[in-house]
């Protein structure tokens, strides 16, 4: 696999013209406002309102059923919203049908022709908007180039791998110089090396063009590195959209901070002055506070706890995975509640499974949410 | 080393003695099946050929051509299979198109819908033909359906029997394409061409279509056989296509009717051919339910 040649190596490609040529090569500015969506009673997009900047890749990430996808189907034009608007470069494109949306999309089942090979896949819409047959098969070649298979034009989808056809599909949906490029999760039907190689590459390639690209994902990790800025779904609302270390440092709201990354939920009693009691300490709770005293549930990240060993301490320690510079020590506290602390390796040399140890979190804001109702004997629960 | 070389052999043979067991069965089978389609036909062909007291004699195949209404019936069937196959399918594809990208319960509907005609015998069907074709001229002389109902008997090509026949087909041609259908992702690649600019027309034509090759031929076949051996309709309304022909030749020519038979066989299995080759195609022609890739093979 060969990786994609980036904008400094490649001049600007020359496929042929399309109501695309000529913009502004930052890309397009796409917005949603007040989207609403329902399937009969299950609402998928619930007022939502976002904006992605030109030429930026932005991820929606969220759980099933967060409405991630139907935003971008709204987008792409197969779905009509219930209500709202989406905005490309000001322009309302909210009723235009979606074969003059001008926006290329790569889906996750690939979605290639299989009766055309990838050349003729690619030029596909450029044949249909009457481009002289010399000229779109000179620019699907060059787009084949472009995502590294100048060898595959004449294989058909079922001659190539899931990689290889991805490859196509997103060489099918630059093919018309779309004001949008729309990615719906389309690394999740491929193995792990290959969707490690191919978001790198896309990312790159989405750099070096500078199009303004909105990525659908499940996969917090796919999200975090990829994406300039990240916008976390829930319920068909928006709960924060932040660059990803904004988003991993400061999450806006307790979803986003249990749903983002690892977090540990931590049994804790509101003090009532804003901070909050958890593993001995007292520690400030982030953003609005709940009024009054009470046992709540604490949010804290594994690098957010600390952990050393001794014989009067009141955890245990259950295992240990070594990380590299960081060791990943999972902890019983007294009571069955478990936790993660993730400490630099050379400290963690002493927390080997069966010794004591005392936890103390580091003394920073967090999270509180209301406590689970019943807690399982190790419902402390250490979520990834 | 020695004592092993003996068992190592029989062990080695015995599985082929087993593996040949079934070869013989395969054999068996497939002569009885030979013997049961190839002995009519052979015999049909003795038949036409040996007449008592001339020998052989090839005088049933060569006075076809100049059979009184032997061109005219076989080009009114061929006729009729054509339109048929045009008017089924023209009503089939979208159908089925459209209730693979609408809800699914639509599905259900038009499958029932278009498996009606197997319960409905023919004499049923071309019983409420008449009817209607002998009553709507009365209560219709003075509109425009008046001159509609003759056209539609007109005897040079008559559109009855193409709706008739359309109607006979739909199990078939909604069989062939449903099993098509099934096997091409449908909505996605409807909602790839359209994200490349196709208008809905286009995307039936260059995506879909395509892609159905194999099941096109198929239904087209299965309506043209149809077409070419129906009795009953065409019959019962007055119609003269091939099928009626060779029926009315045989009691005069009892030879050159068996001799059509086999000709029209022979006819009919070399349009499969053809219409095979049009469903398979060229490598460009792939099975429309693709392997799934191997991920990561790069």
């Amino acid at each position: 696999m060969s990786a994609l040649p980036t904008a400094a190596r490649r001049p600007e490609p020359s496929w042929p013209a399309s109501p695309a040529e000529g913009r502004d090569a930052t890309g397009a500015r796409v917005e949603f406002r007040s989207l609403r969506r329902a399937f009969g009673p299950t609402v998928a997009l619930d007022g939502l309102d976002l904006t992605a900047e030109p030429g930026e890749l932005l991820a929606l990430l969220g759980p099933s059923g967060c409405g991630k996808t139907t935003a971008l189907r709204v987008l792409a034009g197969f779905e009509q919203p219930d209500s709202g608007e989406v905005l490309v470069d000001g322009e309302d494109i909210t009723r235009i049908p979606a074969n003059r949306r001008d926006a290329g999309m790569v889906f996750q089942s690939y979605s290639l022709f299989p009766h055309l090979n990838a050349r003729d896949n690619v030029a596909f819409g450029l044949r249909v908007r009457k481009v002289a047959a010399a000229e779109r098969h000179a620019a699907a070649a060059d787009l084949l180039d472009l995502v590294g298979l100048p060898d595959h034009g004449g294989r058909f989808p079922h001659q190539m791998s899931g990689g290889q056809q991805q490859r196509v599909a997103l060489a099918r949906a630059l093919a018309l110089r779309p004001r949008v490029l729309l990615l719906d999760e389309p690394l999740s039907a491929l193995d792990a090396k290959v969707r490690l190689t191919l978001r790198e590459e896309i990312r790159r390639l989405q750099l070096s063009l500078g199009i303004t690209t909105i990525f659908v994902t499940h996969d917090q990790e796919e999200a975090l590195s990829m994406a300039d800025r990240v916008a976390v779904l829930n319920a068909g609302r928006l709960e924060q959209c932040a660059p990803p270390a904004e988003l991993y440092e400061r999450p806006a709201t307790a979803f986003v901070a249990e749903f983002v990354g690892t977090m540990n939920r931590l049994p804790g009693r509101l003090t009532g002055t804003g901070s909050v009691e958890v593993a001995g300490s007292t520690l400030p709770v982030d953003g609005e506070a709940p009024t009054g005293g009470g046992p709540v549930d604490v949010l804290i990240r594994p690098e957010g706890v600390r952990a050393e060993a001794d014989p009067d301490g009141t955890a245990t320690v259950v295992s240990a995975s070594f990380l590299g510079s960081v060791t990943r020590v999972l902890l019983d506290l007294r009571g069955g509640v478990a936790v993660k602390a993730d400490l630099p390796s050379r400290d963690a040399a002493d927390l080997l499974p069966g010794v004591r140890a005392r936890v103390t979190p580091v003394p920073r804001p967090v999270f509180v949410v209301p406590a689970a109702p019943a807690r399982e004997p190790s419902a402390g629960k250490a979520e990834a | 080393m020695a004592a092993l070389t003996p068992a190592s052999t029989a062990r080695a043979v015995a599985p082929v003695k087993t593996a040949r067991r079934p070869r013989y069965w395969r054999g068996a089978v497939l002569t009885v099946a030979g013997l049961y389609f190839l002995t009519p036909l052979i015999s049909s062909f003795v038949f036409t050929v040996q007449v008592p007291n001339q020998g052989l004699t090839f005088a049933a195949y060569s006075g076809i051509l100049s059979a009184d209404g032997f061109t005219e019936s076989l080009f009114l069937s061929l006729s009729l299979a054509a339109a048929t196959i045009v008017l089924a399918l023209l009503l089939v594809v979208p159908a089925l198109v459209a209730v693979r990208l609408g809800p699914p319960r639509l599905r259900a509907v038009v499958e029932i819908v278009c498996m009606l005609p197997l319960v409905v015998p023919p004499i049923a069907l071309v019983t409420g033909i008449a009817t209607v074709l002998r009553w709507g001229p009365d209560h219709f002389s003075r509109t425009p359906l008046y001159q509609t109902f003759l056209a539609v008997q007109n005897e040079s090509f008559p559109v009855v029997l193409v709706l008739a026949y359309t109607v006979l087909a739909l199990p078939f041609v909604h069989r062939s394409l449903d099993a098509g259908l099934r096997a091409v992702d449908v909505p996605t690649l409807v909602e790839a061409a359209r994200n490349c600019g196709a208008g809905r027309l286009y995307v039936i034509l260059r995506v879909i279509l395509p892609n159905l090759r194999s099941s096109l031929a198929g239904a087209s076949f299965l309506t043209l056989a149809l077409v070419l051996g129906e009795y009953t309709v065409a019959s019962l309304l007055g119609f003269r296509p091939f099928a009626v022909w060779i029926v009315s030749v045989s009691g005069a020519e009892a030879r050159m009717s068996v001799a059509v038979s086999l000709l029209s066989l022979l006819i009919t299995w070399a349009l499969l051919l053809v219409l095979s080759r049009a469903g398979t195609g060229s490598a460009a022609a792939v099975p429309a339910a693709a392997p799934t890739p191997v991920p990561g093979k790069e």
